[in-house]
């Protein structure tokens, strides 16, 4: 457990609301490098904002996220730097559709300067056939399944080499026959050892694959703690009401 | 009818290129003031979005016919006796301008500000994730697909503006619409005067909105 101790995400008495709607109340918690963190609950709990705040697509309106040492919260840090080491999925793919596949996978690191573009193509190349997709590169989002769109999209986030990936229901707009490729293209990833955080709500896949499950409703965070303790022997009356409903 | 064509053909057709012209010209700097006013409407900031309305609501609530008195009298006037110590002089050519490109423009930020918003916003947000700026994921991303679903819209408003040339006529230039009542009042033959106007219109928009649509099918390949 020793190279878990670097700590990649810090989150201290996050709040936000919209307007007079609070949406997250109070949330703290670290996220280790390397670990995989699945976020559960009730839709409306806040879970998906919680994970759009740890990239600043919502700015957050209280509290602290410190991401490799920068308070992103802080409007002076530059977001952009800091999201180029940050891979963010997102449950409806939001592949680029006017740019075929390849272009999907270079467009943000020759935008960026990352590296030559001869690299990029070459990376986006090896991107795709990681996620068993090389013989699409010429296709257009359009003409790609649900499944392969979102292994696309894993492929793109990886391009830009990021050391955290975020994951917003990866799977909940898919076909069921389609979660299981995709699921195996994350599976992966955190075996390579990437940090992940995933909003989800495929207990099965939490419970092979998360370190540690966090359970959040109302906007705080209820109960967290490894998988087979937290799904099998909830403690708090919520977290038991809940997973009698999804298990 | 033949009389017509054989001695006013020439000058008709003459009338004709400066509509185009000034059709062109008007377009041309309407495309830039949509633009502008178009993304302004768009962007996160409420001065930008208010300064966006106002633009396209005061020119939308006013008239051609009178925007053209305005900006062809109305602001000579203002500069060079209200004011005094300006000597402004627009030329028809100069005034029908601005009025086709104010005009034309505020539909065409319309235009623009809602092809923007029809994109769905997870395509900036995923451009956005990736550390591209607000200006790039526009650029490379959300404009093109915009620029997409405007072309059908955008084509009928270069086709209103075409038409609304004949607008003009009342500050004295020479397009079209204007040269015909010289040729009916000298012929009074205004049957066939009006007939051939009319064909002529029907003749350059109809090769306009065909080659459009041409235009827009080579576009939308590859989708």
């Amino acid at each position: 457990m020793e190279d878990r101790k670097e700590i990649k995400i810090s989150v201290k008495n996050l709040k936000k609301n919209f307007g007079s709607l609070e949406v997250l109340k109070d949330i703290s918690t670290v996220v280790y490098k390397g670990e995989v963190l699945c976020i559960i609950g009730p839709s409306g709990s806040g879970k998906s904002t919680f994970l759009r705040c740890l990239n600043r697509l919502e700015e957050a309106s209280g509290g602290t996220i410190i991401i490799n040492g920068q308070n992103i919260v802080d409007k002076g840090t530059n977001i952009n730097k800091v999201r180029e080491n940050i891979g963010m999925v997102f449950q409806h793919f939001n592949l680029f559709n006017n740019l075929n596949i390849i272009d999907n996978l270079t467009l943000a690191p020759n935008m960026l300067k990352k590296c030559s573009k001869e690299e990029a193509s070459e990376r986006a190349r090896k991107m795709l056939q990681k996620v068993g997709l090389e013989d699409k590169a010429l296709s257009y989002p359009g003409q790609l399944s649900g499944g392969q769109k979102q292994r696309v999209a894993i492929a793109r986030a990886l391009c830009m080499e990021p050391d955290i990936m975020l994951f917003d229901e990866p799977t909940s707009a898919l076909d069921p026959e389609m979660v299981g490729e995709v699921l195996q293209v994350m599976k992966d990833l955190a075996a390579d050892g990437m940090t992940m955080v995933i909003v989800t709500h495929e207990m099965g896949f939490a419970r092979e694959v998360a370190d540690r499950v966090i359970f959040m409703d109302g906007g705080y965070i209820i109960e967290e703690g490894a998988p087979g303790e937290l799904l099998a022997n909830p403690k708090e009356a919520r977290t038991i009401d809940f997973l009698n409903k999804v298990l | 009818m033949i009389k017509i064509i054989t001695v006013y053909g020439g000058m008709l057709l003459a009338a004709m290129g400066r509509t185009l012209l000034l059709a062109l010209l008007g377009l041309f700097f309407a495309c830039i003031i949509g633009m502008i006013f178009g993304i302004m409407g768009v962007v996160k900031n409420r001065v930008c979005n208010v300064i966006s309305q106002i633009f396209v609501d005061v020119i939308r609530g006013v008239p051609m016919i009178v925007l053209a008195f305005f900006v062809y009298f109305g602001v000579p006037y203002l500069f060079n006796t209200i004011i005094g110590g300006f000597s402004i002089n627009l030329t028809a050519l100069q005034a029908g301008t601005v009025c086709l490109a104010l005009n034309c423009g505020a539909y065409m930020a319309e235009i623009i500000r809602a092809g923007i918003q029809s994109v769905d916003k997870g395509q900036m947000e995923a451009a956005r994730s990736l550390g591209l700026t607000y200006g790039m994921a526009m650029r490379k991303v959300v404009l093109p697909q915009a620029i997409r679903t405007m072309i059908p819209t955008f084509i009928n408003q270069f086709i209103i503006t075409l038409k609304d040339t004949s607008i003009l006529s009342v500050i004295g230039f020479p397009e079209l619409v204007n040269t015909a009542k010289n040729v009916q009042a000298n012929t009074f033959m205004s049957f066939q005067t009006w007939t051939i106007v009319g064909i002529m219109y029907l003749i350059v928009i109809t090769i306009l909105s065909r080659s459009a649509k041409v235009l827009e099918r080579r576009l939308s390949v590859g989708r």
